[in-house]
This record gives structure tokens, C-alpha cells and sequence, in this order.
């Protein structure tokens, strides 16, 4: 090969490189190569001081939730022909990833009532951030006013952004309430704000009607953005576009995606059909071949930056989208007999779980409303808990203060998720610990 | 449902070939799959819950009244819907994959089983941190890594992909300028750069501005150097550079950038050329993201997830994103948030997702990266370079190179349309390449060359796949060139010939509706 290229050796050819940027031999001090025995050994060494969250009773949620993955999900998403195939800019020889994501498109849009949705985004928090800005180019205005439910990493990324495009965010620290406060949300809308952002079920569990928000949104001109960060609540409640949310987005990892330490996810992104020139990302659409077959493209690219550069909606380029192969296979498995079964399931573990909770001296449920999720009050500050339950082999939750850092007034709220994973024998354990760490 | 769901109707004729249709549409193992809403029903689950409680609803009095429409399918059924639509996808399994810039080289599977272990893969983000200090040191690790192989400071390890990567070095820069009072507006971005960067720096607030290249295919220095000012926040380079050329002067154009007061932020699509062998720390660069999905090996998966960390010079480094792992004196991994910000990172930008950033490419591509070490790293800089070039060389009697005589490429090999006979460009090629079982190169990019190809064979590739991957496009090329006109069909083997792709968006249909399309194409 050197000879075909007429090179003596493989130097020659990085001789653009400057001679005093090449290095010489291996790079000092980092080891040479290892065996696939020593790697494997060396990696689950290290996978083994973390503890998993399937060998304790666990109750973690706020945005990530754990359910079980059946199996043939798994296979499907390690079919090489999907795992190592790239976007799919040549369509004669990717339908299999175009009609996918066309599927996974449909799916997203029922679920969420909306009319149409991408074919997915980096996680849930950025897709918030997407509909922000979108709502901002469709409105033409630059407040956005956001729900104290909302969870509060999602609007720390909001405020990241917002500080640097100049949009103005009004945020809103939650109260350990039954209800959320939706008066005070619609008195902050005016004829400057571009969208109100309403998380649903919120970061507390709490489920809130969203109508009166929609039309008090829709009578000053702004868009109502809904964030879902657990879809599998939609087996069981009304989506929010049925309700008159005109942006619908969310974290589609609770539906066939792992906890995996908070990535890969996968960012679903829904809205109404006239505003699609509008949306960010990957669209699957539907079209014919040369011999009038249907068939799947990639479309309305020019929204996109490898057409329109400086000027596209998002700087977007990898979506998500083994990760949303793993959502609609597992959706297509599920159907929706066996979504609502499994939103059935959640509901009731939860409502057990808190019946339970509620019962121990001193811990008052917070939620009148919740779908496998709620909050509760200890009597004692909820994060040195939630450590003196792991020294018991309890993960017992999220506590509002790792959430909310120095606030007070949530310092003392646990936020507990609870799914058809968890057994009698979890929560009898859970229940067992907090009322020993409460005491 | 109907027999054939294809859409193919028995008016279509039969194709060149005379190929007789089948009633089903299928051609033996070319299987023909309706969309799970024509075969699936929603009263139908693949998933069998044992016990259904009934218990009181707490549900705020939100219950779902509407069916969702939600279509089901049994285990087996859902396993041969999905196994027959990927039999439909190009994969590198299946063979070369020459898209450049792409680096879509063989991902090894040992990736998969480590990324799958319970340790990783079932552990929430939330765990308080002395349940997952395993994660954590799997992070420091990788980071580690990452600054050997770079020369860099830091590394912001949270990006979820290569733009988004990109956002995080510029508003690292933004950052870093705001500090010292400096409200630069303008960012310089190299006419061949990829489209986000242009893209990343407009959603970044930044007017973006064009540098012309050279003849040569470089980033014209002087023109540069004329356009630099007080304005001007950063310059965006890819090096090597999209035509596949390393740019001999970065050094220079570094300090030229650094005498204004502006960074350089470098595209890390094409670290592949040079990881082992050539650390951008050295050439002065500011900031760069890593696409692990691309030298480090992690799956594409048919457009992402991707994972794009940003290593950061001593001056950007105290500007980096929230959260990050660290390594404390007594041995303890902790996580840097907005709790401890304040006193350990005062200078960051801020938070840019919700958690960690993408830990399952982490686990996959520090895998990648202690299998092949120090010295299997720099071989791969070295073979990927080596067997663009021997591409280059077999292949520019044929095609038009238009930097061929200017010395060797780097990972990737350039050539144009130019000399293909009236009527033929480089789709056709492209399209006659399906048909011989490749997947096409990058076409039409970088813009700086009409008709472009860009080929990136990867050095996962033997000399074998190669010479075959070269013996076809040399009898594609010399088709072309003779004005063989029956390129313009191609492909005809595919399970799909060349798709409407105008239909597709003057009336665009993005979810299932019953016979839309049908109608828009009559």
C-alpha cells in the first residue's frame, strides 16, 4: 500500500503536520493496548462500585424513570443494521431506520395529541429548551413564563441558554402543596410572553388540568409548551394536547431506554402541523419511489444547518434515534392495551406506596394527585435521609434538597417514584427505613 | 389489510431488467413490511402483566376518556416487523461505509456487553454519590484520557453530541470574554467548515462571517489575518480540514486569533487522522469537542445517540459547564453542581442538560480506548490515513482530485464530478455504488468543490474491501465519463429505487393517515 501511495513509510504522509506538533512515539505515560479479558475485567471492576439500582428496593424518579425492558427490545435495538447505520441521507438503503422513525413520529404524536413530531431530540431537557425558542420565532416575543413544577434541571438548561439568545424566563420555586399554583402562573402571562411552560405530571408528582392555562395562554397570544417526562402517566391521563397544549415535549427513557446514569435518552418533540417549518430537528416523511412504491425520506431539510447554516432552526444534528427505536419497538410491544395496563400497574403500586408512607408518625403526603410519583413531608431534613438509607440498602427516593440546594422550605420533602418494578417487599423495606431515619 | 402493502400497483411496469413482479411485492429475502399501524391492533400487547390491581384513583380527575390509537403486536410479530426493516438498512456490518467526516468504522462489540453491565446500565443519575462512585471514576477516566490524547486543560464532558459540543466551546468563549468585560459580536467560520459550526454560532447569539479558502484547499491565511479585529470572538476551524487536509499553518493562525483577543474553537469531526500522533493542544487551539460516536467508536445507531466532550485551554477551562465529576484529595469521587459551584467553579456557564451527559458512549468508548492504548490509538490515526491515501492514488487516474497533487490527504480523499460526460454528476455515481453494495460517500460536501466526493474509508478497513470498494467506483467513474446514461436509474437493486424527495416536501406527511399519499401522487 505504501508503495501505491509512494511513500517509504507512514511518516511521509502526515508531513503537513508541522514537525514540531508530531509526536514521536505513543504518547508518555498512557498505557499500550490490553487484552478483551483485562478490559472486560478492569470495566466490571469498576461497574461494581456503583450500586444497582435492581439489587435494592428503589424509588428514584424526577425525570428518569425505571421500568422493566423486555427483552426482544434489547435484541432489536443490537440488530448491527440499526446499531451501526448512520442518519439516513441515502433512503434506497436505510427504509429500515426511515420507517422506524416514521412509526416512532405517529406513535409520539398520539400519545402526546398533538398532530406531528420529530423524530426525536438529545434528551428532554434540551427538547424544553427547543420549544422555547421555537415558540419565540413563531410569536415573535422573547418572555417565556415557566411553572415552579417544572423540573429544575430542565430550567437551569433554559436559563443557560436564555442568558446568552436574551430571552427573559420567569421561574418560580415550587411549594410543598397539594395543588400547584395555577392562579399565579396565569397572572404572570401578559401580551409580551411568548410561551408558558407547564410540566405534566410536575417535578412533585402533582397532576394539574392544563385547560384554563392553555386559554389563558391562547387570549394573550402565547403558545402553551407541556413538558412530559414520564409518558408512560399517558396510559392513564389525558394528553396534554387534548387539552390545549400547542408544544408537546418530554424524556422518552421511561419507555425502552435504561437509567444508564442519565444517558443516552432520547428528547420527544411534538406540535400542531402548521407550525412544522418551524420545529427543530429530524422529520421522517412519507413519499413514493421511481416505480410508485411508498417509501421514507428525511424532509423538509431546509430547516436544517447542513442546508441552511446560520440561518436553521437549530444547530441540531444527531437526534436520538436508537434510543427511539428502543421507545416504539417497546411501544409497539406495549400497544396501547398494554400501555394502560402498565400505567394501571404504576398507579396502583404507587398508591399503595404512599397509603403506606402517609401512615408513618410524622411523614404527611403531599399530593392529592399523582400518577407513580409523589412527594411527602419528613420531619427531619429528606438528603442526610435518603444517605441513612442507603446505609440501610434502601435507595428511598430524591430529596427536594439535592434538587433545590439551600431552600428551605423544600428541604424536607422526598420525592418518591414508584413503578411495577417495585414489589410488597420493597416498599414494606422503604417504609421500614424511613420510620427508623425519622425518628 | 391487502396483500401487498408496498404501495406498488400492478400498472407499475416491470423494471429494465424485465424482472416479473410477485403478488406480494417480495422478492425472496427482500422483504416487503407495512407500518405497525396496518398490521397491529390496539387491542393487541406483546406484554403479559400477571396481576391488574384495581385501586382508588388518584388521578386529579384527569382519567383519559379518548383512545390514543396506540396499534400492538405480539412478541413475534414485533421481533419480525423490526428484523425486517432493519434488513432494509445499509450497516458497516454489512460492509465499507466511506461517508466522510463520518468515521464510521467497525464498532466492536465488547463495547456493548460493558456499556450493558448492571453497574452501568442500571443505575439512576440521581443515586446519591457513594452509590455511583464507579460511574463517576468510569467519567475521570475517560476524561483523563481524553486531556493526554488532546494537550489540553479541561474537558467539559456533558455535550450530548458533536453541535452540541460546539455550543459548549462557544459559550465557554462567550463566557470567558464576558468575564473580562469584552461583548465581542462577530465569529469567522471557514467556507468548507461543516454546517453546524456556522449554525452553533448564530444559536449562540454570534453574527457569523465567512473566510475563504485557498486554491491549495486551506483556510487562506491572509485573508484571515485581514479580516481579524477587535470584534471578532473566535474563529471555528476543522482540522484536518473538510477537503481532508491537515492545515499546515495552524500554529500561525492560532496566534494570529490569540493576537486580536479571540479563541479558536476546532471541529473534532476529523480527530480520527491524527489522535496519537498530533495533540491539538500543541497547535493552539482553545476548545474542541470529540465526537466519540466517531474516533472513539461508539454507534451511530442510525443518526445518535452521539456524545461530544469539549477539552478547554488553560484560559477556558474555569468557564466549562455544570455538572462535572472530580476527584477529591481523600480519594472520593464528587459531583461539581450548582450546590458546590460557587465555591469550586465560579466562572462556569452554566448547566446545558439534565444529567451527566451520555455515560453509555462513556463506558463504550473508554472500552475503545483501553483495548487499543497508546500505541494501537496512534496506529489507528496512521492506518485510517494510509488507506485514504491508497484510495486517493487508485482512484485519481479515474477521478478528477482536485487537491491530489498537493501531497497526501489525511483520513479522507476529495474528488469531483468534473470530466463525467453531459448529464451525469455525482449522485449517479453515488446512487451506482448502492447497487454494487457500498454505501455512498459524503456527496455535494464540502461546498468549496463542485460535485464533491469525500471518502472516508476508516482504518477498520483490509486492503481487500478496499481494492473491491475501488474497482467499483473505477467502473462506475468510467461509465460516467463515456455518458452512460443508465446511471441515472440507478439504484435498481435496492429495496427502494430513488425516492420523490420534492413530494416528500411540498406535501409533507410525517405521521401515518390513511391513503394521504396515494392521493398526493396520483
Amino acid at each position: 500500500m505504501l508503495r501505491v501511495v509512494g511513500a517509504t513509510n507512514i511518516d511521509e504522509l502526515f508531513k503537513d503536520v508541522p514537525a514540531e506538533a508530531r509526536l514521536q512515539g505513543p504518547i508518555h505515560g498512557l498505557p499500550p493496548h490490553a487484552s478483551e479479558l483485562a478490559v472486560e475485567r478492569h470495566m466490571t471492576a469498576l461497574s461494581r462500585r456503583n450500586m444497582v439500582a435492581g439489587d435494592v428496593p428503589f424509588f428514584l424518579g424526577c425525570g428518569a424513570y425505571r421500568h422493566h425492558i423486555p427483552a426482544s427490545v434489547d435484541h432489536i435495538i443490537q440488530r448491527g443494521e440499526f446499531l451501526t447505520s448512520y442518519t439516513p441521507y441515502q433512503p434506497e438503503i436505510a427504509q429500515g431506520t426511515l420507517q422506524m422513525m416514521f412509526e416512532f413520529q405517529t406513535q409520539v404524536a398520539r400519545l402526546f395529541g398533538c398532530e406531528v413530531a420529530n423524530a426525536s431530540m438529545y434528551d428532554g431537557s434540551t427538547a424544553m429548551w427547543e420549544a422555547i425558542s421555537m415558540a419565540h420565532r413563531i410569536t415573535r416575543r422573547k418572555k417565556s413564563v415557566i411553572s415552579s413544577g417544572v423540573h429544575p434541571h430542565y430550567v437551569r438548561v433554559a436559563e443557560t441558554m436564555a442568558k446568552f439568545t436574551e430571552d427573559a424566563l420567569a421561574t418560580a420555586l415550587p411549594d410543598l402543596t397539594a395543588e400547584a399554583d395555577t392562579e399565579r402562573l396565569i397572572g404572570k402571562i401578559d401580551g409580551e410572553t411568548s410561551a408558558v411552560v407547564v410540566q405534566y405530571p410536575d417535578i412533585l408528582g402533582r397532576i394539574t388540568d392544563l385547560t384554563p392555562i392553555a386559554e389563558a395562554a391562547h387570549a394573550a397570544g402565547a403558545l402553551l409548551i407541556a413538558v412530559v417526562t414520564e409518558p408512560v402517566a399517558l396510559g392513564l391521563i389525558k394528553s396534554p394536547g387534548e387539552m390545549g397544549a400547542d408544544i408537546v415535549v418530554g424524556e422518552g427513557q421511561s419507555i425502552g431506554v435504561g437509567l444508564q446514569f442519565g444517558g443516552p435518552y432520547v428528547g420527544l418533540f411534538a406540535c400542531r402541523e402548521k407550525h412544522v417549518r418551524q420545529m427543530p430537528g429530524r422529520l421522517a416523511g412519507e413519499t413514493v419511489d421511481a416505480e410508485g412504491k411508498r417509501g421514507f425520506v428525511l424532509t423538509l431539510s431546509t430547516r436544517e444547518q447542513h442546508i441552511r447554516r446560520e440561518k436553521a432552526t437549530s444547530n441540531i444534528c444527531t437526534s436520538s434515534v436508537l434510543c427511539a427505536l428502543a421507545f416504539t419497538a417497546h411501544l409497539t410491544l406495549l400497544g396501547e392495551k398494554g400501555l394502560r395496563q402498565l400505567a394501571q400497574l404504576n398507579h396502583a403500586r404507587a398508591g399503595a406506596a404512599a397509603a403506606r408512607l402517609a401512615a408513618i408518625p410524622g411523614v404527611e403526603l403531599v399530593n392529592d394527585s399523582f400518577f407513580n410519583e409523589f412527594t411527602v413531608g419528613l420531619p427531619v431534613e429528606a438528603r442526610p435521609a435518603v444517605h441513612a438509607m442507603v446505609e440501610k440498602g434502601v435507595l428511598g427516593g430524591v430529596s427536594l434538597g439535592r434538587l433545590y440546594p439551600g431552600v428551605d422550605a423544600l428541604k424536607n420533602g422526598l420525592v418518591v417514584a414508584v413503578t411495577e418494578t417495585t414489589t410488597d417487599e420493597d416498599i414494606a423495606a422503604l417504609e421500614a427505613a424511613l420510620k427508623e431515619v425519622v425518628q | 389489510m391487502t396483500v401487498n402493502p408496498s404501495g406498488w400497483r400492478p400498472t407499475t411496469p416491470a423494471n429494465e431488467q424485465g424482472e416479473a413482479q410477485t403478488v406480494t411485492g417480495n422478492r425472496a429475502l427482500m422483504l416487503e413490511e407495512p407500518l405497525i399501524f396496518e398490521i397491529g391492533s390496539t387491542e393487541q400487547t406483546g406484554v403479559d402483566f400477571a396481576e391488574l390491581p384495581k385501586g382508588a384513583s388518584k388521578l386529579g380527575g384527569l382519567e383519559r376518556s379518548r383512545p390514543i390509537g396506540l396499534p400492538g403486536l405480539s412478541e413475534p410479530e414485533m421481533v419480525r416487523h423490526y428484523t425486517r426493516l432493519s434488513r432494509q438498512n445499509y450497516a458497516i456490518d454489512l460492509g465499507l461505509f466511506p461517508l466522510g467526516s463520518c468515521t464510521m468504522k467497525h464498532n466492536p462489540r465488547l463495547n456493548e456487553k460493558v456499556a450493558r453491565l448492571p453497574g452501568f446500565a442500571d443505575v439512576h443519575p440521581l443515586q446519591p454519590q457513594e452509590t455511583v462512585q464507579g460511574a463517576l471514576e468510569v467519567i475521570n477516566q475517560l476524561a483523563f484520557w481524553l486531556l493526554d490524547l488532546t494537550g489540553m486543560h479541561g474537558v467539559a464532558m456533558s455535550p450530548k453530541a458533536g453541535a452540541h459540543g460546539e455550543l459548549c466551546g462557544l459559550l465557554c468563549i462567550r463566557a470567558a470574554l464576558e468575564a473580562r468585560g469584552d461583548k465581542r459580536q462577530v465569529v469567522l467560520v471557514p467556507e468548507s467548515a461543516h454546517g453546524t459550526n456556522p449554525a452553533t454560532a448564530a444559536f449562540a447569539g454570534y453574527a457569523v462571517e465567512n473566510i475563504p479558502a485557498t486554491a491549495a484547499g486551506r483556510v487562506d491565511l491572509e485573508a484571515l489575518k485581514a479580516r481579524l479585529g477587535p470584534d471578532v470572538a473566535a474563529v471555528m476551524i476543522t482540522n484536518p480540514n473538510t477537503c481532508g487536509l491537515f492545515e499546515p499553518e495552524m500554529k500561525a493562525i492560532s496566534d494570529a486569533v490569540h493576537a486580536v483577543g479571540a479563541f479558536v474553537y476546532c471541529d473534532g469531526a476529523n480527530f480520527n487522522a491524527i489522535v496519537g500522533k498530533v495533540r491539538p493542544g500543541d497547535l493552539g487551539i482553545d476548545a474542541m469537542h470529540i465526537n466519540l460516536h466517531k474516533t472513539f467508536s461508539t454507534p451511530h445507531g442510525g443518526g445518535g445517540p452521539g456524545s461530544g466532550p469539549v477539552v478547554l485551554s488553560e484560559a477556558l477551562a474555569p468557564y466549562g459547564p455544570l455538572p462535572y465529576a472530580a476527584k477529591y484529595p481523600d480519594g472520593i469521587f464528587r459531583i461539581v453542581e450548582e450546590e458546590t459551584a460557587a465555591d469550586e467553579h465560579r466562572g462556569g456557564f452554566g448547566r446545558m442538560v439534565a444529567f451527566h451527559g451520555q455515560m453509555g458512549m462513556f463506558t463504550r468508548a473508554l472500552t475503545y480506548i483501553l483495548s487499543h492504548g497508546a500505541d494501537g490509538l496512534k496506529q489507528v490515526a496512521e492506518d485510517s490515513v494510509l488507506n485514504a491515501n491508497y484510495i486517493l492514488r487508485s482512484l485519481e487516474d479515474v477521478l478528477d482530485a482536485p487537491f491530489g497533487k498537493s501531497g497526501p490527504c489525511m483520513h479522507e480523499a476529495i474528488f469531483s464530478d468534473k470530466g463525467f460526460a453531459d448529464g451525469l454528476s455525482t449522485i449517479d455515481l453515488a446512487k451506482a455504488l448502492i447497487d454494487e453494495g457500498f454505501h455512498p460517500m459524503t456527496m455535494y460536501f464540502p461546498l468549496v468543490v463542485h460535485g464533491a466526493m469525500l471518502i472516508e474509508p476508516t482504518e477498520t478497513e483490509s486492503k481487500a474491501s478496499l481494492d473491491q470498494f475501488i474497482a467499483a467506483v473505477r467502473s462506475i467513474a468510467q461509465r460516467a465519463k463515456a455518458g452512460d446514461q443508465s446511471l441515472k436509474a440507478a439504484p435498481v437493486h435496492a429495496p427502494r429505487r430513488r425516492l420523490d424527495e420534492t413530494l416528500a416536501a411540498r406535501k409533507p406527511v410525517l405521521t401515518y393517515r390513511d391513503g394521504e399519499v396515494a392521493a398526493a401522487a396520483e
